[in-house]
């Protein structure tokens, strides 16, 4: 889209099969790497790019403009940007919201984030739908496509990749009303900020723990229950965190997991995950709640998936939510233990609120188990 | 729940003549429910007073009965045939009128019809004002501050407590008689007799006028288990103050956060479902306060409407068709989405473009009529545009008026002079926007815009633009000197050949044409498929657009 900027300075992107684009530049000048994927959300653009489970991600924006409404201090999941960079069709230089702080284009710059923009996202989220996720690199600097392809080898596969000790926090915190009578001991792989609130804002008093963190540290905390948080990367690298949630469950601690922490939770039940074709990132995603009987307008973001056929065959877990789209397994519960998690993002930021109930539903969870009223 | 099988002919009622104010809108939305209907094996009869409509056509229904709107039709069609279910939503007011008033005098009960996709304790509390009113202070969903009042000295003392400007509303009056607009404090006097004297019971609604807000309107489908999915937001260009079908809309909303947004939904879920029991479309219109991000619900419909069709042709989501199917028992998520064809039909839509639906009035054959746009519908047909960035679709839309229109460029609004610009821009009219964009090349501020027209600062950037795009190109003087990145830039943000043409001066539009044809420059075509390209889409429509 032709912006009024005074002087634009191209961009260009390079996939892994060799595809190359050339676009214009916005936010910092540089050279940068990461999986692309693609996310169908119309709004919420701060929020996807601060939250952490994007970490190693090249982000395709489907929707065609954003930027619109600026950035909001209030409106970030984590303290920085996440996303290794974006890609969208047009960028609003100037915003209108009259609440918000900054542009986003000085948002990315003052985050170090390298953006590329007009060029067909819808072309190339068609590639990624047909081609499957792989890895590319944006540039300000390179515009010599073999030059850029020897940056983008170094940039490393999603398979098999452990990110979330690196993102987690380095100190434990605690989150909420420390007077509160309820305790929630937080796995921190990645977890967004408003997860953390929609405990806290249910009277919880939180402890977020580094993702390292052994179950007999956790333990000290003497916590009513166990949240296994969101993340990026590859579930299967993470043993130490499957046998975290292994010890909290035979510990009988009500337990929620969300994303990776559902991953998790699957895996500590012999469940594997794989690396799904391109993922689901969005805010429109039809789950069925098989309980209730009742759907929801789910928030997704991932790119690893639990193995259908392990789930519904599993002895130990029960199927509580599919997707209506493709089937896929969106939620299990422990068949002896209070211990449930889903794949989607029931805390909605952004995203529609439809789930939000599963934070009552853990919070009952522990009430039940640990007789508080 | 899957299809009813107990229903096995369904009578749809039209809506009738077309009017200012209620056009073929309601014919789409007949003809699609018609069809799914007919596609789950029931037989349709149909009812509409107007012939010149495709929904009477004898291959949409399987019996059309080319009848007055009123009761005695309905009851000498139910005589004549073995009706089980009524469906009103498909054909406006009037066909929900028809029905309330066949409801009333117990003709559904006597036939044994039921009334499907529609809940009459629904129906009553969204159209009547006060009870609507009364019902969202109840669930604490904020309104515009009003209070009714029988005597002057009742008003004024309202009026003083809730503020100026305000909207005066005569109660029991037909089409608004009586009722106005109060801007100044000694305007209001006058206001209040007026509308007193205009009331059969001496009566008005003093209500909050929120000149100046953002105007956003939802179009939710709910199901009989409550699944509730919003099909389309759509933001209007014109701030409220402004009827929406005579106001500029885009969809998807151009300047809403995420925040804004999930308030507007969840407040339209709730409304929804504390509105009655109804399987169906509906419409949930808002105000934004733009400085505080506060938002109040303007009005509920809880039908099929003139937006939904919108919304339908907007997303690529048959809005009427899968209401139908949601009025003969099905939920949502026992449907596919009629797009991809594999996928649910429980999902919310993403666009990866933008429309800009955009009002043709008729002034030149209404001789003598006020021109000025306000609470009354004016416009006598629409047209919408797609395009991948919104100057684009603004100015297809502005192409395609059939009035001499170019782009977002007009004679007449070129000859006004900045201070005549100013001063006629306060007065919304038809012609508005192009005189904004002719005020903007004139050297007026966005800041001087937006303190007049309070039309969202980001639409105007956008105009600013255009503007800047048609300055750049006017200073060329040659079309072959039109550099390929400035030709593709204009045919990006919808510039015609033959504005292009018009600016260079020295060429003509078919020269334009080849000229760009030499550089590369030519349309390509994109899908709306629902899904943002998400999904491979099996009946997809495409629009053409630039790269």
């Amino acid at each position: 889209m032709p912006a009024t900027q005074a002087i634009i300075v191209p961009a260009y992107l390079l996939l892994e099969d060799g595809t190359f684009l050339k676009g214009k530049a916005f936010g910092a000048k540089g050279t940068s790497g990461g999986e692309l994927c693609f996310n169908t959300g119309m709004t919420g653009y701060q929020e996807v790019f601060t939250d952490p489970s994007y970490t190693g991600q090249t982000l395709i924006m489907n929707t065609v403009y954003i930027g619109n409404y600026g950035v909001k201090a209030e409106d970030v999941e984590s303290d920085s940007v996440k996303v290794k960079g974006v890609i969208c069709k047009n960028i609003s230089h100037r915003y209108s919201r009259m609440t918000a702080d900054d542009s986003l284009e000085n948002y990315f710059v003052k985050n170090n984030i390298v953006a590329i923009y007009d060029v067909d996202t819808r072309a190339l989220v068609q590639h990624v739908r047909n081609k499957g996720a792989m890895n590319c690199i944006i540039s300000t600097e390179i515009s010599d496509p073999a030059l850029l392809k020897a940056e983008l080898a170094k940039v490393p596969s999603m398979d098999g990749l452990e990110l979330s000790s690196v993102i987690s926090t380095k100190e434990p915190y605690t989150f909420g009303n420390p007077d509160a009578s309820m305790r929630i001991a937080v796995m921190d792989f990645g977890v967004k900020r408003h997860i953390l609130q929609c405990m806290a804002d249910r009277g919880a008093y939180l402890k977020v723990f580094p993702a390292k963190t052994s179950y007999a540290t956790v333990k000290e905390f003497q916590p009513h229950g166990v949240f296994i948080s969101n993340g990026p990367g590859d579930p299967a690298s993470m043993d130490y965190a499957v046998n975290t949630v292994r010890e909290a469950v035979e510990d009988n601690k009500p337990l929620f997991g969300i994303c990776l922490g559902h991953q998790l939770l699957a895996r500590a039940n012999d469940i594997p995950t794989f690396k799904m074709h391109h993922g689901h990132r969005g805010l429109n995603h039809p789950v069925k709640n098989l309980i209730t009987g009742r759907s929801e307008i789910t928030t997704q973001n991932h790119g690893f998936g639990v193995v259908p056929e392990a789930a519904q065959n599993s002895d130990k877990v029960e199927v509580t939510h599919i997707n209506l789209n493709d089937g896929s397994i969106e939620g299990i519960r422990m068949k002896n233990r209070p211990a449930f998690s889903v794949q989607y993002h029931p805390e909605s930021t952004p995203g529609p609120h439809d789930s939000r109930y599963l934070f009552d539903d853990f919070i009952a969870l522990i009430k039940k188990e640990n007789n508080l009223n | 729940m899957p299809l009813d099988t107990s229903i096995k002919t369904v009578l749809i009622i039209g809506s009738g003549p077309i009017i200012i104010g209620q056009a073929c809108e309601f014919d789409y939305s007949g003809s699609q429910a018609a069809r799914s209907l007919r596609e789950e094996g029931i037989k349709v009869v149909l009812i509409n007073s107007n012939p010149a409509t495709v929904m009477t056509d004898s291959i949409v229904a399987d019996k059309v009965y080319l009848l007055p709107l009123n009761v005695e039709s309905i009851e000498k069609i139910l005589k004549e045939n073995d009706i089980d279910a009524v469906l009103p939503t498909m054909g406006g007011q009037t066909a929900l009128n028809l029905a309330m008033e066949a409801e009333e005098i117990g003709l559904w009960n006597e036939y044994n019809v039921r009334l499907i996709g529609v809940d009459t304790k629904a129906i009553d509390k969204a159209e009547d004002r006060e009870k609507f009113r009364l019902w969202m202070i109840e669930m604490g969903i904020p309104v515009a501050p009003a209070r009714i009042a029988n005597s002057l000295l009742e008003g004024k003392e309202f009026a003083q407590e809730i503020g100026i400007p305000l909207v005066i509303r005569p109660s029991f009056t037909l089409g608004g008689t009586g009722g106005g607009l109060v801007f100044h404090k000694e305007d209001l006097d006058a206001a209040l007799e007026k509308g007193l004297t205009a009331s059969p019971i001496h009566e008005v609604l003093v209500e909050k006028a929120v000149m100046g807000w953002k105007e956003f309107e939802l179009e939710l489908l709910r199901d009989a288990a409550d699944n509730v999915a919003i099909i389309c937001t759509v933001e209007n260009f014109d701030p409220m103050g402004i009827h929406t079908g005579d106001s500029i809309t885009v969809a998807p909303a151009m300047t809403l956060s995420d925040t804004a947004f999930q308030l507007m939904r969840n407040t339209a879920i709730r409304m929804m479902r504390a509105l009655g029991n109804f399987a169906g479309g509906c419409n949930v219109q808002f105000a934004l306060n733009p400085e505080t991000e506060e938002i109040i619900v303007v009005e509920i419909n809880p039908r099929v409407s003139r937006s939904s069709a919108l919304a339908s042709k907007a997303t690529g989501y048959p809005i009427a068709k899968i209401a139908a199917k949601l009025a003969v028992g099905y939920n949502l998520d026992e449907l596919k989405n009629q797009i991809t064809q594999t996928t649910s039909a429980y999902f919310e839509p993403a666009l990866d473009y933008v429309i800009v639906k955009m009002p043709r009035w008729n002034f030149d054959k209404f001789k003598g009529a006020d021109d000025t746009l306000g609470f009354q519908m004016k416009s006598v047909g629409e047209v919408m545009a797609i395009g991948r960035t919104f100057p684009e679709a603004l100015q297809k839309a502005c192409q395609s008026l059939e009035n001499n229109a170019t782009g977002l460029s007009f004679i007449s609004a070129q000859r006004m002079k900045p201070e005549e610009l100013l001063e006629s821009i306060k007065r919304p009219t038809w012609d508005r926007i192009f005189k904004i964009k002719e005020a903007i090349a004139a050297g007026i501020s966005i800041k001087t815009l937006r303190e007049i027209t309070h039309i969202d600062r980001w639409f105007l950037y956008q105009i600013q633009d255009i503007v800047t795009l048609e300055n750049k190109l006017k200073e060329i003087k040659h079309l072959d000197k039109i550099p390929a990145d400035l030709m593709r830039d204009a045919k990006q943000m919808g510039f015609s050949d033959e504005q292009i043409a018009e600016f260079v001066k020295d060429c003509t539009a078919e020269e334009v044409y080849e000229y760009r044809k030499k550089l590369g420059i030519t349309r390509v075509y994109k899908m709306v498929d629902t899904c943002s390209a998400e999904f491979e889409a099996k009946t997809p429509y495409f629009y053409s657009t630039f790269l």
